[in-house]
């Protein structure tokens, strides 16, 4: 896969307050790449130095080879941008801004049909003001859109929606990568960078942290892997105490809470039940997440 | 810059004025309205007073002039800090529009208005005062225009400064209204004390009011080469100082 976006060494500072540094990364071709961290991370200010908003006080950026502060116009031509906290004019109505914004580049997308994709043809009328959070990102998704970008930038896009407009949205954003799109996104929230990203890199006070699949980010930092299961069987305490890798049994009437390490504890607890024929009448596991290893990897958590 | 985008968002920014009644009203339909009620007072009177007549003749078109200038530089320094304020500059920014078509656009959206105030105030003062409508008031029509591109420029150099859109309200009670005040719109310059003098005398707008008053009353251009040469320094000056500190965010 080729690389699109390099970063490397890239420091921003706002008078004394340091809000990037050092950081590097690169987003290979139709991935979905995800910046994660708390709010003043330095995500955004990150984002805005790829998109040639901002232009970093030390370090390099190539998006396609192109530099993004001095061929910002060539670039723009490529790439798809989402803002964070954007609006538009209160009473543009959509397809005004759909149709404006398709008026800039020489080979647009068709607006009407962005808008259907996007759940949005019976709003065309209607003032931006009046769309709900939800249908306003969607809209900025169809504005990212327009010019049939190869890379699409979206900051915090599910920032301040419900849960059903997020999921939506998820959906959205994973239909921009199976068209053969490149993602980069940010985000704060764990959970939708677990369900949507390939990659992920952790940052936090302005440097990056680790990067890899969030899987193998869990993997590699949280490898503890807890079995739940209830079980009447009197045999069941010490069958499981004497599987290897398991380090801890506790135990509370039938209920049994199994510990241990490495992606194969839940292989090992299945083996010993059906080795020793134990009957069970619940089972469940629980593995670590990315707001786990963000806690490992940092020592707070990111709800902080 | 290409024409066309300037031409298409020039058009929207139209659009979207027209849809807020309050802007509407106030720079459309307020001006004439004024001076059908003011011409309609004055004009009843006996013709005895002289001064009385200057004034509905000469002063009441070119105040109301004035302050349609003045009005478009309110509401463009408005606008462009909201603008600025809610994030839509830094989202236009992100596509392939030059900043300055950005920003030319809303100048022509003013240009647009106070031309078509103009015109409105023209019709309405046709029956009130009796004016016709001639080559002077074409003249008087490009004289307005030019001086208020050159006061937009103020504006624009503000608008590019002020943090925030709370900031017009007092940028107009600080700086616009003594500006007419002193511009020798009421009362002659040369009556003022001598330090006051020397300060009307740098003021844009002073030369923004002789130019008008003067083309009203029919004189050349070349007589008032002297107040072209100053709006245009003062634009130039404000452009260029504005497109330097201009912030998007």
């Amino acid at each position: 896969m080729a690389t699109v976006i390099e970063v490397s060494g890239i420091r921003k500072a706002y008078g004394p307050t340091v809000a990037v540094d050092d950081v590097s990364f690169d987003v290979v071709e139709g991935e979905i790449f995800g910046l994660i961290g708390p709010n003043g991370a330095g995500k955004t200010t990150t984002m805005e130095c790829v998109e040639g908003l901002r232009r970093p006080d030390r370090g390099a950026i190539s998006v396609f080879g192109l530099d993004p502060v001095r061929d910002i116009y060539a670039l723009q031509q490529r790439i798809g941008v989402q803002l964070q906290e954007a609006q538009l004019q209160k009473r543009i109505k959509v397809w005004e801004a759909v149709d404006l914004w398709a008026s800039l580049y020489p080979r647009p997308a068709d607006g009407t049909r962005l808008l259907e994709q996007l759940g949005l043809a019976d709003k065309r009328d209607a003032w931006f003001l009046t769309l709900s959070g939800g249908q306003k990102q969607r809209l900025f998704i169809a504005l990212a859109l327009i010019n049939d970008p190869e890379v699409v930038f979206l900051d915090e896009l599910t920032t301040g929606l419900d849960p059903q407009a997020r999921r939506a949205i998820w959906d959205l954003v994973r239909g921009i990568r199976d068209r053969g799109k490149t993602v980069f996104m940010t985000t704060h929230l764990m959970e939708e960078a677990e369900r949507l990203c390939d990659r992920v890199a952790i940052i936090d006070r302005g440097s990056i942290v680790d990067i890899d699949a969030p899987a193998a980010l869990v993997t590699r930092h949280c490898p503890e892997r807890t079995v739940l299961l209830t079980t009447e069987d009197s045999s069941a305490d010490a069958r499981f105490r004497s599987i290897p890798i398991v380090e801890a049994v506790t135990r509370s009437d039938n209920r049994y809470t199994i510990r241990g390490r490495g992606p194969d504890l839940v292989t090992e607890v299945i083996r010993c039940l059906s080795n020793h024929r134990i009957h069970v009448t619940d089972f469940r596991t629980e593995t670590p997440t990315l707001e786990d290893v963000f806690l490992t990897v940092t020592g707070r958590s990111i709800r902080d | 810059m290409t024409p066309r985008h300037l031409w298409k968002l020039t058009w929207l920014e139209l659009k979207i004025f027209a849809r807020e009644p309050l802007g509407l009203i106030g720079t459309l339909v307020a001006p004439p309205l004024t001076v059908v009620v003011l011409g309609r007072a004055f004009g009843r009177l006996p013709a005895t007073s002289a001064r009385l007549g200057a004034f509905v003749s000469i002063d009441l078109p070119v105040f109301a002039s004035i302050l349609i200038a003045l009005n478009s530089v309110l509401s463009l320094v408005t606008i462009v800090s909201i603008y600025r304020e809610s994030g839509i500059l830094k989202r236009l920014r992100a596509t392939p529009l030059r900043p300055r078509t950005i920003l030319t656009a809303h100048v022509m959206v003013k240009l647009m208005l106070t031309a078509a105030t103009l015109a409105l105030m023209v019709l309405a003062g046709r029956r009130a005062i009796a004016i016709g409508i001639d080559l002077r008031v074409a003249r008087f029509t490009i004289a307005l225009l030019f001086s208020t591109l050159s006061i937009l420029s103020i504006g624009f150099l503000v608008a590019s400064l002020v943090p925030t859109a709370r900031f017009a309200q007092p940028f107009g009670g600080i700086v616009l209204y003594p500006m007419v005040f002193l511009s020798g719109l009421f009362f002659p310059i040369e009556s003022l004390p001598p330090a006051l003098q020397t300060f009307a005398r740098v003021l844009p707008l002073t030369y923004a009011v002789s130019l008008l008053r003067g083309i009203w009353k029919g004189e050349a251009w070349i007589a008032h080469l002297g107040d072209v040469a100053a709006l245009i320094v003062v634009g130039v000056v404000c452009a260029g100082l504005s497109a330097k500190v201009f912030r998007w965010e």
